[in-house]
């Protein structure tokens, strides 16, 4: 990436936040909205499906353009919410695939033929998501949490000496941190067990970590479900005050979401990266 | 480097999140791109489905399923290296 090069005046690549149908209201619901760097949504047709596409400078979207993007936060923070904002808008008017970040083709013509190439996996995808919602479910263990919960338990013995107290706090630590986790392992089964006859499908995520991982506590699980549309209460009842009563323990919902984590479809010969 | 250019960039107003989707032109009366812009998630969990799911393609990709593990590698040494010195703001 040159510092030099005029996005106005450099060639254009074609950026596909998602596929959908073609007929369905969301043709024409968002053309002409701002996307990327602004440039205006657009519909590509092809068969039976579309992609909601726009245009972003080739310098800044290119190979080194784009790991450029990506190797920035705050950059890759505008990029990934403004995929998922097209993303979001999109879903409100039809089922969609929502694509990976960074998905960019050479042109609109490029986009059309990985339409008619993928047609038939896309349309069978679409059919199965039509309808369903994504819901994250994440599970944390806090032992530092658990300990000033059940603090007012069986204090230490303050006659004994300094060393001895000392060694009883650690043992008491420890085992705090052991009946934290076996109860986050025990909640995170629980999870598993209620929803079961409710989502439609299961994705494990990664547990978080990291600095951008802020929630207190560790990440222990990170799963996705796929959820229909009409069942998405039923999901978040039947988990309600599933870890009340468990000190240190978390469960946290996200979405709903647009079917991210159900968009890949099995690797047809390649190494998928789930 | 990074710093430097992303700073003379043309599209530096992008830096700043918000300001980058809601300064977004057009005003057109139906804003539900800017509104549920708005309704922020976690970006962590956003990078989660962005980089892990969604569909993946080939062709022209810019970025292979492959070089997305490098560019989670990459990643996470910018997050170490920018939440050391500053923290995010979010």
């Amino acid at each position: 990436m040159t510092a030099e090069v005029d996005p106005v005046t450099e060639s254009a690549m074609s950026y596909v936040y998602a596929v959908s149908r073609a007929g369905t209201p969301l043709d024409e619901a968002l053309a002409g909205r701002p996307g990327l760097e602004g440039g205006p949504l657009r519909a590509v047709r092809a068969g039976e499906l579309m992609a909601l596409v726009s245009s972003v400078p080739s310098a800044l979207y290119g190979t080194e353009g784009m790991k450029a993007q990506m190797e920035d936060l705050g950059r890759l923070e505008v990029l990934a919410r403004t995929h998922h904002a097209v993303v979001e808008a999109a879903y409100e008017h039809a089922a969609v695939l929502p694509m990976r970040l960074a998905t960019v083709y050479l042109d609109d013509e490029r986009v059309r033929g990985m339409l008619g190439e993928r047609e038939p996996e896309f349309t069978a995808l679409l059919d199965r998501l039509n309808d369903h919602v994504e819901l994250g479910v994440k599970v944390y263990a806090d032992p530092r949490e658990a300990v000033t919960v059940s603090s007012g338990g069986p204090e230490t013995d303050t006659a004994a000496s300094p060393g001895r107290a000392y060694l009883q706090r650690r043992r008491a630590q420890q085992q705090n941190h052991r009946r934290t986790y076996r109860a986050a392992g025990a909640v995170a089964s629980e999870v598993t067990a209620r929803v079961a006859g409710i989502a439609a499908a299961h994705v494990t995520h990664r547990p978080q970590q990291g600095d951008l991982a802020q929630a207190a506590g560790e990440n222990i699980v990170n799963d996705a479900y796929l959820v229909h549309g009409s069942q998405a209460d039923a999901f978040r009842a039947a988990l309600a005050g599933l870890a009340d009563d468990t000190p240190g323990v978390r469960v946290e919902i996200t979405g709903p979401w647009a079917p991210y984590s159900f968009a890949t479809p099995p690797a047809p010969g390649g190494g998928g990266t789930r | 480097m990074n710093d430097e250019l992303s700073t003379a960039m043309p599209g530096a107003g992008f830096a700043e999140p918000r300001a980058g989707l809601s300064a977004a032109p057009g005003g057109s009366p139906d804003d539900s791109i800017e509104s549920l812009a708005g309704r922020q998630v976690a970006l962590i969990d956003l990078l989660d489905r962005l980089l892990n799911g969604g569909a993946v393609l080939t062709g022209d990709l810019v970025l292979s399923v492959a070089d997305v593990d490098l560019v989670h590698i990459n990643l996470r040494a910018v997050i170490r290296s920018i939440t050391s010195e500053e923290p995010a703001p979010w």
